[in-house]
């Protein structure tokens, strides 16, 4: 309980540091200091009025789409140096729309499990709407589109397309079919995460798995003692990404929630920051 | 570790070189205006 309150506080610091200019929402403003150079380490739209910070997969979209270049190498530096330092720990405590979605796992509805064959899906994510369809569209044309923003993401839906529908009535003359598109993939999102824990970061987020394969190599890591553990089961049961710990204990799924670490009756399991 | 140190290289050698190229600016740039057809407006 300690732990999931410290994990709260620190979901909640990081919403309000990354979408600091609050502000911003009542008058429509897009914020434009200088942090805006720096990318964000969890989902958050930079068109979101309150955002500080870039996000990581616009920045990586907007580069690969632009004429002359075929990688982000910016933002996939800043993507490689959160992962590699703290794997999907970003997911459980720095991410506002990880945290948005466990809000909406709080409303009392009867919880579902995945099949696992749906977390493949965010590869398949990543891959074409993050990666190829802005090549495609860059080599075809000269300006690739960021399809995952433009087609997929509910994180800018919710904070930067309603919001600024909202301030912005010039804006109503561009809901069309992609918005509909959208908001229709923001419902299902909410839907799941109403029904399954973390929906969109099982099955859609490219943030995720990008942070999910630095899981395995990250410094900030979970530990596990084979000759302390029991079998007991109870880090398997407890787990609300569906993970067996004590089988894998850096899976690409793992958020770092620690809940399975507090769990543990015989402290087979701990969160260590790896140095050697 | 030789690794995870090779891999943060990489990564400050990565923001570096991006930088260089002018991406931090492009990403900057993008930021500071609302992205249209990134929210599903354009």
């Amino acid at each position: 309980m300690k732990a999931d309150f410290r994990r709260k506080f620190a979901q909640f610091a990081s919403f309000v540091i990354t979408n600091r200019e609050v502000g911003n929402f009542f008058t429509g403003k897009i914020y434009k200091g200088n942090e805006k150079y720096l990318c964000a380490p969890g989902l958050n739209c930079y068109s979101c009025p309150a955002a500080t910070l870039s996000c990581p997969l616009g920045a990586m979209q907007t580069i690969i789409g632009s004429a002359g270049s075929v990688f982000g190498f910016y933002a996939f530096g800043f993507i490689l140096m959160f992962g590699v330092l703290c794997g999907r720990f970003i997911c459980g405590f720095l991410c506002p729309f990880g945290l948005f979605q466990e809000l909406l796992a709080k409303i009392p509805l009867p919880k579902k499990k995945l099949p696992q064959i749906l977390n493949y899906v965010k590869y398949a994510v990543l891959f074409i709407f993050v990666l190829l369809l802005p090549l495609a569209g860059a080599l075809a044309s000269g300006i690739g589109e960021p399809a995952f923003c433009q087609y997929i993401c509910p994180a800018g839906t919710l904070e930067a397309a309603i919001p600024l529908l909202i301030t912005h009535s010039e804006f109503m003359d561009s809901v069309g079919v992609l918005f509909a598109v959208k908001l229709t993939v923001l419902l299902i999102v909410i839907i799941g995460c109403m029904t399954v824990y973390r929906f969109f970061c099982k099955t859609l987020c490219p943030l995720g798995a990008l942070y999910g394969l630095l899981n395995k190599i990250s410094f900030y890591r979970m530990g596990f003692n084979k000759q302390a553990c029991v079998n007991c089961g109870a880090c398997e049961k407890i787990c609300p990404m569906g993970i067996n710990p004590a089988k894998s204990a850096n899976s690409t799924e793992c958020i770092r929630c620690g809940k399975c670490v507090e769990t543990c009756g015989v402290n087979a399991l701990n969160m260590v920051m790896k140095l050697r | 570790m030789k690794l995870r140190i090779a891999l943060l290289i990489v990564a400050a050698l990565s923001i570096a070189f991006g930088a260089w190229r002018g991406e931090g600016d492009a990403v900057y740039n993008k930021a500071i205006r609302v992205c249209m057809e990134c929210i599903g407006l354009g």
